[in-house]
């Protein structure tokens, strides 16, 4: 049996990288994956303690986090192709249209 | 009628309402009919509910129709009530005001605005029947701010000259200030009275002890200002100026409002007020120094002006301070009845010097007329009726209304022979001046282009009012003859419920009283007669001899020509003043730097934060993800560090 503080702690470092890649990547997909990254992260910690704590409420989390996860990636794919195809980048240094 | 009194003023409000809302349309016969069947019905229905008032007996009628105001034990009422005094008022309001509407029809005939200026009339006819039978001094008010209202709109009825409209707001601005102390006067008597009926005021302040002479009680402070507001509306000393300006409104309007009507609205207050008036010796005394100063005051500027109807202006107002000066040495009766007879030769003289006017082509200069009486007889005919009534000669209503008054000055015990004195000396003006004007107008050579102007008698429906005014004239002072005619003095013995009757003088015996009484109105005649004669002597005998006298003696005579320089005094120290207080402190320091100032810094302050903030806001992606970070590293921070503090941020959101 791993303890629980193994899996948070790894949770923990994973979330840390997704945070750091979100910040410093410039590839709008890598900064992309660094988001998923980080929800899975918080995936692995809902199913630790569920499996601590001996309650089931965790795990439902985690169902429901895949799916909004799956949603996202639909949505968020279309939005890169779009940002691709009319940029012609996938850096998002360049794409800040919107300012001001 | 009596019962439903409140139809006659009613009337005159319709009429006003039917020909401002729909005459804009009509033809000047449809707004005729409505004007003058409105007010002739009015008049109609006074007499009638006179009539029941007397065959009634009552000493006073009273109704209730509808509670106004109530707030706590105060009760401002829609109250009517009708005495011996409204009656006359009412009757002078109502006939005098409707010969003057069917003269109006004539004289505004080539005027543009008819159906305006009859609805503007009979409005005025509707306010001044509130005043004037109004049952407590708030409603009384209405009638008193509805009248300047109307006089307002009415002077300035040619709105499109400046002079006219200046002059409507002259006399608003002038009245306000009146007003005010009308009010404060009113306020006090509300609180020591706890009610302004006038019935429970009077009957309470008849129990009062009567203040001494030059003790500022609550009586006398109240009176000082109710007649404060008499005196803007009655045009007295300080603040008669808005009427000479006043005649900037069309004739008729002159004669309605500023000489038989509004302006005694100040005379009606002081005698509807007589018992608090008769409690405070001070306040009488000052009312009577007032009128008499006006009076004389006035005739001095009346001696010089060239325009004849601010001749007639000027004259208005000294013989408004004939009424007050009877007011004040309490001779209220004799007022009255000074501002009945006043009020049918002084309209009469307006009403005749409008058909001169008229007649000429619109002149008001009398230097630029002469020789008119053969050329207009009637207008001629009946403006000397008015002239020598208001002069004072028997057996003309003006000689036992003034006489009256200056007999009762003479026999006052304040101060009665300086009154007497100046008010004699002002009867000799009076006559003076007025025959001026009919020599200056009807006598000599034409002094106007004879070729240019075609001289023509007015029509006879401006005709016809002069004619009834002209014999009121003659007969309206025989109501209340002298003692020494061995006559009962009707109007006397009418006002009696009123005010009382009068203690007759009885130190000396009748007869000692009634051979004063002769003496004394063989003086005034004389004085009217050496008036007469002056005037003939200058105008008609020796033509020349008027401009030496002037030429002689300049100062004075630049001094009257300019009226005292008294609207120059106003307007060096009151409104200069004001206007520069209004302007730099009022406008530009509180209006546009102080409150314009915080609702715009408001917004600029927005303005500048946003422009700070919007910085933030950098459109760059990353930049928003570290936001986003910190936010996160924020809240957990204060979950670990502050738990207390996220423990109550949660449960405020639970």
């Amino acid at each position: 049996m791993v303890p629980t503080n193994y899996y948070v702690i790894l949770s923990a470092i994973l979330f840390g990288l997704g945070v750091f890649a979100f910040i410093f990547k410039r590839n709008v997909i890598t900064i992309f994956m660094s988001i998923e990254l980080m929800l899975n992260a918080v995936n692995l910690a809902f199913v630790a303690f569920s499996q601590a704590l001996g309650k089931l409420d965790g795990q439902v989390f985690v169902l429901f986090v895949i799916v909004v996860a799956a949603a996202e990636a639909a949505v968020g794919l279309g939005i890169i192709i779009l940002i691709a195809r009319n940029r012609q980048t996938l850096n998002v240094e360049r794409v800040d249209l919107l300012k001001l | 009628m009596l019962e439903y009194l409140w139809i006659v003023p009613l009337l005159p409000l319709l009429g006003s309402a039917v020909n401002g809302l729909l005459g804009a349309q009509w033809p000047n016969k449809y707004i005729i009919i409505t004007a003058i069947s409105s007010t002739g019905l009015a008049f109609l229905c006074a007499l009638e509910a006179v009539r029941e008032f007397f065959d009634s007996g009552q000493v006073l009628f009273h109704k209730e129709y509808f509670t106004w105001m109530a707030a706590g034990n105060f009760r401002a009422g829609f109250d009517l009530q009708l005495d011996q005094l409204t009656v006359v008022m009412v009757l002078v309001v109502t006939g005098v005001g409707w010969l003057i509407h069917i003269y109006a029809t004539g004289y505004m005939t080539h005027e543009g605005g008819y159906y305006r200026f009859f609805s503007y009339l009979n409005l005025f006819m509707f306010f001044m029947l509130i005043l004037v039978l109004a049952a407590n001094y708030a409603l009384l008010f209405v009638g008193w701010e509805g009248v300047g209202l109307s006089s307002y709109l009415l002077i300035g009825f040619y709105f499109l000259r400046k002079s006219a409209a200046d002059a409507g707001k002259k006399a608003f601005i002038v009245n306000r200030i009146g007003d005010f102390g009308f009010m404060l006067g009113m306020f006090l008597l509300f609180r020591a009275f706890g009610t302004l009926d006038f019935a429970q005021i009077f009957a309470k302040a008849d129990l009062w002890p009567k203040d001494a002479t030059g003790q500022f009680g609550t009586l006398t402070i109240a009176c000082l200002l109710l007649f404060m507001g008499a005196t803007g509306k009655s045009a007295q000393l300080p603040l008669y100026v808005w009427l000479p300006d006043a005649m900037e409104g069309p004739t008729p309007v002159s004669a309605l409002i500023h000489a038989a009507t509004m302006v005694t609205a100040g005379v009606y207050v002081v005698a509807r007020s007589h018992i608090l008036f008769t409690h405070s010796p001070t306040a009488m005394l000052v009312v009577a120094i007032v009128g008499c100063a006006t009076a004389f005051f006035a005739a001095t500027i009346g001696l010089v002006q060239t325009d004849i109807k601010r001749v007639l202006a000027y004259s208005t107002v000294s013989q408004l301070g004939y009424m007050f000066l009877a007011c004040g040495i309490g001779a209220f009766t004799a007022g009255i009845f000074h501002l009945m007879t006043h009020a049918f030769f002084k309209a009469l003289l307006f009403l005749a010097a409008g058909s001169v006017i008229h007649a000429i082509g619109g002149e008001q200069d009398m230097n630029k007329m002469g020789g008119l009486g053969k050329k207009i007889r009637w207008t001629y005919a009946t403006m000397l009726a008015a002239t020598v009534a208001i002069a004072g000669f028997p057996p003309f209503a003006g000689f036992f209304s003034k006489d009256a008054i200056l007999f009762a000055a003479f026999q006052s015990a304040t101060g009665g022979r300086i009154l007497y004195g100046l008010g004699l000396f002002t009867a000799l003006l009076t006559a003076f001046y007025m025959f001026r004007l009919i020599f200056l107008t009807f006598s000599g050579r034409p002094r106007y282009d004879e070729k240019k102007v075609h001289v023509h008698e007015s029509t006879w429906s401006m005709l016809g009012p002069l004619v009834v005014l002209a014999i009121l004239s003659v007969i309206g002072g025989w109501f209340a003859l002298p003692a020494f005619f061995q006559r009962p003095d009707y109007f006397a013995n009418f006002l009696g419920p009123v005010f009382g009757v009068r203690e007759a003088v009885e130190a000396g015996g009748e007869a000692a009283v009634h051979q004063l009484e002769l003496i004394l109105a063989g003086v005034a005649v004389v004085a009217a007669l050496i008036g007469w004669a002056v005037a003939y002597w200058l105008y008609v005998s020796n033509p020349r001899k008027a401009d030496d006298l002037a030429k002689s003696m300049r100062p004075a005579y630049t001094t009257l020509l300019n009226k005292f320089y008294v609207d120059e005094l106003y307007a060096a120290f009151v409104v200069r003043p004001l206007l520069w207080l209004s302007t730099n402190v009022f406008w530009k320091a509180a209006d546009v730097a102080g409150i314009d100032g915080t609702v715009n810094g408001i917004a600029h302050g927005a303005a500048a934060i946003g422009d700070t903030v919007r910085h933030s806001q950098s459109g760059n992606t990353r930049s928003y993800a570290v936001w986003v970070v910190a936010g996160a590293i924020v809240v957990l921070a204060v979950i670990f560090f502050w738990p207390s503090a996220s423990k109550t941020a949660l449960g405020l959101v639970h």
